[in-house]
């Protein structure tokens, strides 16, 4: 009959107005500056620099100045100088590492190449500001982030290079110790050294 | 604002505007009464109408949201509800553009006469048991000459923008406003046939009263009635040009239609025409159907009778809002062929109707269910007969390559 498709959609508008009341489903608004959205786990935007201490943030940085990531950056955005002692020794830590934001495409490369996990992605995505060069050029005490932050917004990703560093750490310990013993075992003259094998090393990760 | 006597028999909320009037009168000598009065009725409809306007949009804004699953305009004042005022600041401090080769006299005057003339339809509205700008003997022809003048104004739009979209558009409300002129004037006779006048504030008298205590007499509730109704507010729909009728500012065609040259203020001034003639519109269907003032029950007329008016009102508006928010607008011939196929056709079987229904009211007994049942069927066999017919071969559309 004609009219029953007009009264179908006006039944679907007003299922929609009265459940948008009490239905979460059905109002899926979010009043944004007074309520800030939860972010998937997997979102991203810049990157961040992983610290281990939240007192001495620059001290203890992962990032070794090693500059992969500013060679494999493709918008070219980190610009990074070595700290290097009086004679001109490398103390293996920026003493420069900026970021460029205005330039960077947040497509984590930098992450990537990484072979320090030392350079993460962030989820801070309020980064208006009302000057245009120098607000966006972010320092490194400003990138800077310490790992229980890392923890916090990539909880996964987290755990697993923490995983993954403590288990080179004591292969490294335990490949260390036994670097030791064999030096101390070579250096006596007993020839018991087979006795001892050394043990297999970790597998790589 | 009639100056009939103030009556002491009713209750003090009823007479309230009719005292305050008469206040205010006090303050002037006698010999500028007549024209105090009229100018107070003027600032009054002018006042209640313009703040309904401004609070209409919001509403409208709001509904829509609602509907569309969004919360609508909540951040100007408490709940977003000095939106319209940060709106009219909005529009008034645009700046007005005028085409160089736009006729310039006619491009200001389309909107103010446009504003105007669906402002003066109000002026025959009874609002109250009491309150009516001016009591016409022809109120309803007067209302509703008032009304196709619009038409006029838009075409002057159109016109004087020199602009194609602005001609085209101008062309195409003609067609529609003219098409739906006849199934709107045709679905009211049906009305003065019955009540034997072309009085409004008659019209709602006769309405007054309840068969069998709970029955009022509103005109909606009889089969001629209902079937007039339906068919005035479809009409009305496409004379506001609200959608699914809104083809002359059809944008994914005609850009914004005759409003395409028209900015600031004066885009304004259109925006506010289209309200006041719905407003306009909705207050006829309610004084000729849905009985004016009269409250639904005897004892809910402890409530003054513009209380019911009002609450009539914003149901046949909320009713507009409802319909803009679901349906999609048609095409012109779709259009056209709706007023010229069905509703004029149905319109003058439902005018014998209601004269059967008039050489009928002596009945009664079991004449009056007789009488109810023919009108019935004078109302639904048609519908059906026509409906299936013009629409038979259209229904449900097969698509080849989507995905049902």
């Amino acid at each position: 009959m004609i009219g029953k498709g007009l009264l179908q959609g006006l039944a679907v508008t007003a299922r929609n107005l009265v459940g948008s009341y009490h239905d979460p489903d059905r109002y899926t608004t979010i009043e944004y500056p007074e309520v800030k959205p939860a972010l998937p786990e997997a979102y991203r935007n810049f990157p961040f620099l992983v610290a281990e201490k939240a007192e001495d943030p620059l001290g203890t940085l992962r990032c070794v100045a090693c500059q992969i990531c500013e060679k494999e950056c493709p918008p070219q955005c980190i610009y990074i100088v070595m700290d290097r002692d009086e004679k001109g020794k490398a103390r293996m830590k920026p003493k420069v590492f900026d970021i460029d934001t205005s330039v960077c495409m947040s497509c984590q490369i930098c992450v990537e190449v990484c072979p320090f996990d030392a350079i993460k992605m962030d989820q801070v995505f309020e980064i208006a500001t009302d000057e245009r060069f120098n607000a966006l050029l972010l320092h490194r005490d400003q990138l800077a982030k310490t790992n229980t932050y890392f923890h916090q917004i990539h909880p996964t990703e987290a755990a697993e290079v923490d995983a993954r560093l403590a288990a080179e750490k004591k292969a490294a310990e335990e490949k260390a110790k036994a670097a030791a013993a064999a030096k101390a075992a070579s250096a006596k003259p007993a020839p018991a050294a087979p006795a001892n094998p050394t043990p297999p090393p970790a597998p790589a990760p | 604002m009639t100056t009939t006597s103030v009556p002491s028999s009713e209750s003090w909320l009823e007479v309230a505007p009719l005292q305050a009037r008469d206040a205010l009168l006090g303050l002037l000598p006698e010999s500028l009464h007549w024209i105090a009065s009229s100018v107070l009725a003027i600032a009054v409809l002018v006042g209640a109408f313009g703040l309904m306007f401004a609070y209409l949009t919001l509403a409208e804004r709001k509904l829509l949201g609602r509907i569309q699953n969004r919360p609508g305009p909540n951040r100007t004042g408490w709940a977003g509800l000095l939106q319209p005022f940060a709106d009219a600041v909005k529009a008034l401090t645009k700046e007005d553009i005028v085409p160089r080769d736009a006729d310039k006299v006619l491009h200001a005057l389309a909107p103010v006469s446009l504003v105007a003339l669906s402002l003066i339809g109000l002026a025959v509205i009874p609002f109250g048991r009491h309150l009516v700008a001016i009591e016409l003997d022809a109120a309803v022809l007067y209302f509703f000459a008032a009304g196709a003048a619009t038409e006029l104004s838009i075409f002057m739009a159109g016109w004087a923008s020199r602009n194609k979209y602005s001609l085209l558009a101008a062309m195409r409300a003609l067609a529609q406003l003219i098409s739906y002129e006849v199934p709107l004037l045709l679905s009211v006779v049906p009305v003065v046939l019955v009540a034997g006048t072309l009085s409004t504030t008659a019209i709602v008298a006769a309405q007054g009263g309840w068969a069998a205590g709970f029955w009022p007499h509103w005109h909606v509730l009889t089969p001629w009635g209902f079937s007039a109704f339906c068919l005035f507010m479809i009409a009305a729909l496409a004379e506001s040009n609200r959608s699914p009728f809104d083809l002359p500012e059809a944008e994914s065609e005609l850009i914004a239609g005759h409003l395409t040259e028209y900015s600031g203020f004066k885009y304004a001034l259109f925006f506010m025409a289209e309200y006041f003639g719905m407003a306009a519109l909705s207050a006829m269907a309610v004084t000729l159907f849905l009985g004016g003032w009269q409250a639904p029950l005897g004892w809910l007329e402890v409530l003054p009778s513009y209380v019911w008016f009002a609450a009539k009102l914003l149901a046949l508006l909320a009713g507009f809002i409802w319909i803009r928010a679901t349906f999609p607008r048609l095409r012109i011939d779709q259009l056209t062929r709706l007023a010229w196929k069905f509703l004029v056709p149905m319109a003058l079987l439902n005018l014998a109707n209601a004269a059967f229904w008039s050489l009928t009211a002596g009945w009664s007994g079991p004449l009056q269910a007789v009488r109810w049942a023919v009108s019935l069927a004078a109302v639904v066999v048609p519908f059906l007969l026509l409906s299936r017919s013009l629409f038979s071969g259209l229904g449900p559309r097969v698509y080849r390559y989507a995905p049902s």
